[in-house]
């Protein structure tokens, strides 16, 4: 504020009468975040554009063009809540959180099956999943209910009240069966809670209920009879433990991916890629995505969508630091972790390192609702990110 | 504004900032791990995983080549192949339950008529030698089976059908002994140079001239490797690499087909083991070769079932896989006393015209020798004495010679008790005794006593220990006839490609030449012509009215406790012979009682004429 006209070649955005990106709010954006958030998302549908050319017959860009239509329906959302003022949503918590849990539930009643679950909604043009947008409305919300009862009931009271504020949706959609989203939920509560100040000591307990928690699930509970997730779950999640040659194997499946991304070497193959290309990798085009990127671009493209997806996290972490706000903070928080959550799952199951959940790589993956989130969860990213710099220059949103 | 609970900036919340660099610590950890992945996947290991993506989408299937025809010398086709239904079992394409496949695989066991632990067993035997190949579960199926099978397609994953070759005999047994038969080749097998690059499955000839002459029937496997995909469904402009296969050549035979079905039938009329031979007496061609009882080769074209084993191969008296002629071990009786006369004829013993006096029997020491059939010739020189066939005559040749060991050196030039140079496997060696063989077993106590005087006696007139068999005669009395070349018999004659064209002519050299004086060889033909076309010859009344001038020889070989093993050795025409027939018949009596007359019906067939019914006035003395 106090730096002088010589030490500044440009002169202040807001200081002359406003111009076009002035009135844009661009100049208080995020540029490196909406920037790599877009690549991302451009290296998705090109990627899908050669990888799906012969998947639906008669209709090479099937993918693509769907893909598009979302991506830019989710820019769009994204820039509309970049110029909202997030804060908003604090006071709305209760409504939002309602919302959440009535959109997820209503998929119990109204929603199509795929493959043996409700997840998603059928509209006249597209299909829709609550639980993808779900993950941001999550963040929101439970971000309020903390910044709200920091003050009411005892350390451990609210521990326990923000988790089952945030485990109660997740619940929902593991009933869907949708295991890997509601894991993510999971993950949104815990970052929340983390960065909202919930004590050590009670993560340290949490920590140890989910060792416990995990180990009776996979081990004790079909052991005595019980078993909790289904079959085809249970396999999913501990099968990159052994890798499999048999086609009839979830290990099968994974294996293949490592083979995809190992054969693309340094600098991939191109369309002479196989593995992704003759159906040897199932779901190329959603969950394992990644593995067509490491087959068809090799080292270079595979680390370059790391690096971005790195990029877009270090940013969202910045904007952690940078909010005006509390609110704001926890809930750029709880953005960070999906990001972050989300990218490890997804590709550590491409790489063999993870199991198979079902998680979409963000922006990268096939699916509306997916794309659709992620943008929008960039925009309230751009919302806090713009509010702090207004707020840094005295003035406030419109 | 509305920061009621947040007076606090969040910068200054050093509580906040630890979190938020944990946060951040964490989230450089997992790109951390995911970075040295990803490096070590791509840029480490790339190779690897570059080569088993490579071998994941490329299947080779190799596409089996038709094996050769056999003909024989005419052309007439012996052996040739058609087509059949594999069922085959694609252990990638099975249901993964273990359950299911369990299920599916019974419900074949049942359809193939099989069990499901032989089923399971073919398929482990096989998968521990080709990995995750197909396995042919059974060939020829029917097509009611196939039809079944292509109905209810989706109940059986990974079944499939396949056109293989069989082999085919259009005259069934005709020659089985000499055709052999094909199999899939042995583990063991496998290892030898001359299967090398022949893969599990393949099939290559186990016996006879399949066997042989393997390398020109068998043709080389085509191989097709096509781009597949997951589903091991080729792809599109899927074809990598094609190679055709190339059909195995033709195999001429030097056997004639007419003068084989009248060997093999002359043989089963009279429905007694024995085996007979006939040869070209100039390069060792064979015409016809046979054993009895013999077998259809067709069997070892499917499996084998349990009643067929016993026939084949545990039965010991019958032994219908052994070829008699050529494997066969027995005395020849008098028929070895072409082989005493050249003995001694040559050593000086005695000339065409020394007489010996046949006074019904010789003793030597405290054993008497008699005539067959208690005769006595008088006076005679050696052709007289090889036309009646007089044991007394050759006895005393043979007790002359005793220890001179002249007789064993010619009959070892001739051919008796050596290998042959035989172009079929399972051949015998035989056995010729001499004194140096009988002193060594004696020496080891193997034997009640050294070589004796009778020891020679009854070699001379094809007793004793000897063993021999029909081919070896055949060739010992050819070398005579063709006056010294010992030929080397053989029944391959030349490989033809799929054009005709001639590749390979197999003309064997002789195996060495005896020097045959030609007033020795007129004699001992003499006789033996005698023997078989004038009055009071041995076999005068089988041959006697047969048109062809033949010079032939009867033998009674003793084998206590069985009956009198029957044999004959004829040379035709007489007296510059073209061909040697030898018949042997286990437990046929006299020679002339069944050999003779199954070798005239062979030569029969070879000059197509026939021999008036009349048969001389006398029959002669046996011999």
């Amino acid at each position: 504020m106090y730096a002088t006209r010589t030490r500044r070649a440009r002169p202040e955005p807001f200081a002359v009468r406003p111009g076009i990106a002035e009135r844009l709010g661009l100049p208080y954006m995020d540029g490196t975040l909406s920037i790599s958030a877009v690549v991302l998302a451009a290296f998705g549908v090109f990627t899908l554009s050669q990888a799906t050319l012969h998947d639906v017959p008669g209709s090479p860009h099937y993918f693509v063009d769907r893909q598009v239509t979302y991506a830019i329906l989710g820019l769009v959302g994204m820039y509309l809540l970049a110029r909202v003022d997030y804060s908003r949503f604090r006071e709305l918590r209760v409504g939002i959180y309602t919302f959440l849990c009535v959109s997820v539930s209503l998929v119990f009643v109204f929603g199509v099956a795929a493959r043996g679950s409700r997840r998603a909604f059928e509209l006249p043009f597209f299909s829709f999943q609550p639980s993808e947008v779900g993950k941001l409305l999550l963040a929101l919300a439970l971000a309020g209910f903390v910044i709200d009862g920091a003050r009411r009931g005892s350390a451990r009271q609210r521990t326990v009240r923000y988790l089952c504020l945030g485990l109660a949706p997740a619940a929902l959609v593991f009933l869907q069966p949708d295991l890997g989203t509601s894991l993510v939920y999971g993950a949104i509560t815990l970052a929340v809670m983390f960065v909202g100040g919930v004590r050590w000591t009670h993560f340290a307990v949490i920590g140890a209920a989910l060792v416990a928690l995990v180990t009776i699930v996979l081990a004790v509970a079909p052991a005595v009879g019980t078993p909790v997730l289904k079959g085809y779950q249970q396999e999913r999640l501990t099968s990159f433990l052994r890798p499999s040659e048999d086609p009839g194997d979830a290990g099968y499946q994974q294996n293949q991916a490592m083979i995809a991304i190992g054969s693309g070497q340094t600098t991939g193959r191109g369309d002479r890629a196989t593995q992704t290309r003759l159906d040897f990798v199932p779901e190329r085009h959603t969950d394992f995505i990644f593995a067509v990127i490491g087959e068809r671009y090799g080292f270079m493209g595979a680390a370059l969508v790391l690096s971005l997806y790195a990029l877009l996290f270090w940013r969202a972490l910045r904007i952690v630091t940078l909010s005006k706000n509390s609110y704001g903070t926890l809930v750029a928080g709880g953005i960070a972790a999906m990001l972050l959550f989300q990218v490890f799952v997804n590709v550590g199951m491409n790489l063999g390192i993870m199991p198979i959940t079902g998680i979409p790589l963000p922006l990268l993956s096939y699916g509306g609702s997916s794309v659709l989130a992620t943008f929008l969860a960039v925009g309230v990213l751009q919302s806090i990110h713009m509010q702090a710099r207004l707020s840094q220059k005295g003035r406030f949103a419109w | 504004m509305y920061l009621r609970s947040d007076e606090r900036g969040p910068q200054r919340n050093t509580g906040l900032a630890l979190r938020i660099a944990v946060f951040g610590g964490v989230g450089l950890a997992i790109f951390a791990v995911l970075f040295f992945r990803l490096w070590f996947l791509q840029v480490i290991s790339g190779d690897r995983y570059r080569a088993e993506a490579n071998n994941n989408r490329t299947r080779e299937f190799r596409v089996g080549a038709p094996r050769g025809s056999i003909v024989d010398r005419n052309g007439e086709v012996l052996v040739d192949n058609r087509t059949s239904l594999a069922l085959r079992v694609n252990p990638r394409k099975l249901p993964p339950r273990p359950a299911a496949r369990r299920a599916e695989l019974a419900q074949l066991a049942e359809l193939t008529h099989s069990s499901l632990r032989r089923v399971r067993s073919l398929m482990h035997e096989q998968l521990k030698l080709a990995p995750s190949a197909p396995v042919t579960l059974r060939r020829d199926v029917g097509h009611y089976l196939v039809y079944y099978l292509q109905e209810n397609q989706e109940r059986f994953p990974g079944v499939e059908v396949q056109r293989v070759f069989v082999r085919h005999y259009p005259r069934g047994a005709l020659g089985a002994h000499i055709l052999g038969n094909v199999g899939e080749i042995s583990e063991r097998q496998l290892k030898e140079r001359r299967y090398r690059g022949l893969e599990p499955s393949d099939e290559i000839g186990q016996d006879g001239v399949e066997d042989t002459y393997d390398r020109f029937l068998r043709g080389r496997p085509g191989v097709t490797r096509i781009q597949v995909d997951a589903l091991g469904q080729p792809t599109r402009r899927g074809r990598l690499v094609s190679q055709p296969p190339v059909p195995g050549n033709e195999l001429r035979l030097s056997i004639d087909s007419g003068v084989q079905a009248a060997g093999e039938s002359a043989l089963g009329l009279r429905g007694l083991p024995g085996g007979f031979v006939t040869m070209d007496v100039h390069n060792g061609e064979i015409l016809g070769l046979g054993s009895f009882p013999t077998f259809d080769p067709t069997v070892f074209t499917k499996p084998l079932t349990q009643s067929q084993v016993d026939s084949l191969i545990r039965d010991p008296e019958a032994a219908p896989l052994t070829d008699r002629a050529i494997a066969g071990l027995y005395p020849t009786g008098s028929t070895f006393k072409l082989i005493t006369a050249m003995a001694a004829l040559n050593t000086g013993v005695i000339t065409t015209g020394t007489t010996i006096e046949d006074g019904g029997s010789i003793t030597v020491g405290s054993q008497r020798f008699q005539n067959a059939g208690g005769a006595a010739y008088g006076p005679l020189t050696l052709v007289p004495a090889l036309q009646k066939s007089s044991d007394v005559f050759f006895y005393t040749l043979g007790q002359n010679m005793w220890d001179t060991g002249a007789l064993q050196h010619w009959a070892h030039l001739l051919g008796i008790g050596r290998p042959t140079g035989l172009d079929l496997p399972g051949a015998a060696s035989g056995l010729l005794p001499t004194q140096r063989w009988r002193n060594r077993l004696f020496k080891r106590g193997e034997t009640d006593r050294p070589w004796s005087v009778g020891d020679n006696i009854q070699l001379a007139t094809g007793q004793g220990d000897l063993q021999t068999n029909p081919l070896q005669m055949a060739i010992a009395y050819a070398t005579v006839a063709n006056g010294g070349t010992v030929v080397t018999p053989h029944v391959g004659m030349q490989v033809d490609d799929a054009a005709g064209r001639v590749l390979r002519e197999f003309d064997p050299k002789p195996r060495r030449h005896v020097h045959i004086d030609r007033g020795y060889r007129a004699a001992i033909l003499e006789g033996l012509h005698l023997a078989a076309q004038a009055g009071g010859g041995t076999s005068y009344h089988v041959f006697g009215g047969f048109p062809i001038p033949v010079a032939g020889k009867t033998g009674t070989a003793q084998r206590p406790p069985n009956p009198d093993q029957s044999w004959y050795v004829v040379l035709a025409p007489y007296p510059n012979p073209r061909i040697v027939t030898a018949v042997t018949i286990e437990q046929g009596g006299f020679g002339a009682d069944s050999a003779a007359p199954a070798a005239l019906e062979i030569l029969e067939a070879y000059f197509g004429k026939r021999a008036s019914g009349e048969a001389g006035p006398n029959g002669g003395s046996p011999g």
